[in-house]
């Protein structure tokens, strides 16, 4: 059985819980997995770091909230601060390039950085930042399929910007695809 | 019981990825539910959301009450008046519906009523999970009297048992509760709603006799008595007195005892054909590990871990928790060295399994209070210990 825990983070407003949401969706609709997300739901979801649990498996996932989370996605410097240090050996981290500064890369995991912000700008609307790096976080991590990423989408995006959100998660695919290839070199 | 298929109007046939107050919206539009009255309140607000944004198209009627009280009374109306009818809400709420749910249960009035359970006492934790309403919901109005209360595990089984909640509502004329919490109540997963044609709904049985054996009440200690729906044209009276099968006030000891002997063991007498249990290798097991909704989850993996370790233990989750399992338990007891209750409360379920166990084995309450779920390893670590 193979299983993943995967936090996404951020601050409030930036599509977070969308993220896991739409990574929910593809997993346990387009990709035959099962998948368990939960929320930051508190007043610490308002404004504050904000996060959103994935519990992915092969089988039915009996305990819903991550415990060693082997992704994460941080948008914010706060939610990088709060969260990276929980991340388990031989994970991944995907940060906002202009957004987070990264001291000093944990040692034995591996940390990429993703201009989510600047790309999203240059199509139009920093609104979508978070479909950039989501689409960076599927190429780079491997753990959901592009495909059934897209076909997520709708529904979870409004029906007018659902171009745009493609577009914007391509771009951060096609990222991720290039970074990877270049780590691989 | 008899059973038609669904309105599809009402079921978005179809997977998704829901969270479980979505999911139980669902599964009351899917039932056949079209009325729903309520006071929004944490953690199961999405639920009326959910039913609001689809009533126009379902052509149902979602109305924001003025408090809980208000919404329950709502209900009874609404029922009378021939619909199915649901409300939603969470431990402060729930308080305040115990006086018109004793209403409800003495004019038999079916009502689905889901509590989305949040850590209290008072306002506690309004954000955070916790089971600490499974006795309020059995006891909590006053007088002797009995209902039927289920507990979901998942956002599916949300939409599951809500379908199953109006079901039971309807034939057996009582509030049906449907037990959840704050953690499934949250909680995505994959949702699968089957087409109308593959669900099955019990429809509202309503008089239509002659008029003079209009009868609204048969004390027979059955379910599936016709209601009389307002408006039809039939003479009759609906009260929290003590009635006549006319339903008229008749206010003697005698009266009371039919009355009374009618509405419990309409429930007891079946319970039989209503309660619902998930086994896991209970057979041969040394300790049989109980739970309900949310901590059932983590009871089964803490299970799973100590039959890794050779124990022999079985896992046993109650998807009707009232009434209680009596009789599996009275087969179960004198089998094994013990039963463990596990549950989001300070010990409340594990009561009724002490009263039934009556010493028969020893029963090990594994209990905490409210805001979280289990650590399994607490699970695990009483399983080691029980079966010792």
């Amino acid at each position: 059985m193979s299983s993943h825990e995967i936090r996404f983070s951020g601050f409030g407003g930036q599509g977070i819980i969308r993220c896991a949401l739409i990574t929910g969706k593809a997993l346990s609709l387009y990709d035959d997995k099962f998948a368990t997300m939960t929320q930051a739901f508190g007043p610490e979801a308002r404004g504050s770091a904000c996060s959103a649990q994935l519990v992915v498996s092969d089988e039915k996932v009996l305990y819903p909230y991550i415990t060693a989370p082997g992704v994460l996605m941080a948008l914010s410097q706060e939610a990088y601060d709060k969260f990276s240090g929980g991340v388990t050996e031989g994970g991944t981290i995907i940060v906002e390039a202009d957004l987070v500064k990264v001291k000093d890369e944990l040692p034995g995991r591996t940390t990429w950085r993703v201009p989510a912000t600047r790309f999203a700008e240059e199509l139009g609307n920093r609104m979508f930042t978070n479909l950039v790096a989501l689409g960076f976080f599927s190429a780079v991590t491997g753990v959901v399929s592009g495909e059934a990423m897209k076909k997520a989408l709708p529904g979870l995006v409004p029906d007018r910007f659902l171009k745009i959100n493609l577009k914007a998660f391509e771009r951060g695919y096609e990222h991720g695809r290039e970074a990877l290839a270049g780590a691989t070199k | 019981m008899t059973y038609v298929t669904a309105d599809p109007k009402g079921v978005d046939a179809g997977p998704h990825f829901l969270d479980g107050d979505h999911a139980l919206a669902e599964g009351a539009l899917a039932a056949g539910c079209r009325f729903f009255a309520g006071y929004p309140i944490t953690p199961s607000t999405e639920t009326a959301e959910r039913f609001a944004e689809r009533a126009p198209e379902v052509g149902a009627l979602f109305i924001q009450m003025e408090d809980e009280l208000a919404s329950i009374a709502a209900l009874v109306g609404a029922a009378w008046g021939g619909q199915k009818v649901m409300t939603v809400t969470s431990g402060p709420g729930f308080s305040l519906m115990m006086e018109n749910i004793g209403l409800a249960v003495m004019t038999e009035t079916p009502m689905v009523i889901a509590n989305v359970q949040r850590g209290g006492p008072s306002t506690g934790l309004p954000t955070l999970t916790a089971q600490q309403d499974m006795m309020q919901v059995r006891f909590g109005s006053h007088g002797d009297y009995n209902i039927i209360a289920l507990s979901p595990d998942s956002p599916q089984e949300c939409f599951d048992l809500a379908v199953e909640a109006f079901n039971l509502s309807e034939f057996y004329r009582v509030p049906v509760f449907i037990m959840t919490d704050e953690t499934v109540g949250h909680m995505h997963e994959k949702v699968v709603i089957p087409p109308a044609d593959q669900i099955q709904v019990v429809e509202r049985n309503n008089y239509s006799g002659p008029k003079e054996d209009c009868r609204p009440y048969n004390f027979n200690r059955q379910g599936g008595n016709p209601m009389v729906r307002a408006g039809d044209g039939y003479r009759f009276h609906i009260t929290g007195l003590t009635h006549n099968e006319k339903g008229y006030p008749a206010m003697t000891p005698e009266q009371n005892v039919k009355v009374l002997t009618h509405l419990m063991e309409k429930i007891d007498g079946n319970a039989e054909h209503i309660i619902r249990l998930e086994e896991s290798e209970v057979e041969d097991a040394d300790v049989v590990v109980m739970s309900y909704g949310i901590t059932s989850r983590i009871a089964i993996r803490a299970v799973q871990d100590a039959r890794k370790l050779g124990l022999k233990v079985g896992a046993l989750r109650l998807i009707t928790v009232w009434p209680f399992c009596e009789k599996r338990v009275r087969e179960l007891a004198p089998r094994v060295k013990a039963m463990i209750m596990v549950e989001i409360n300070y010990g409340q379920m594990v009561r009724e399994l002490e009263r039934v166990v009556a010493g028969r084995c020893k029963v090990v309450s594994v209990n905490h209070c409210g805001g979280a779920v289990h650590d399994p390893q607490v699970i695990l670590e009483a399983i080691k210990e029980a079966a010792q």
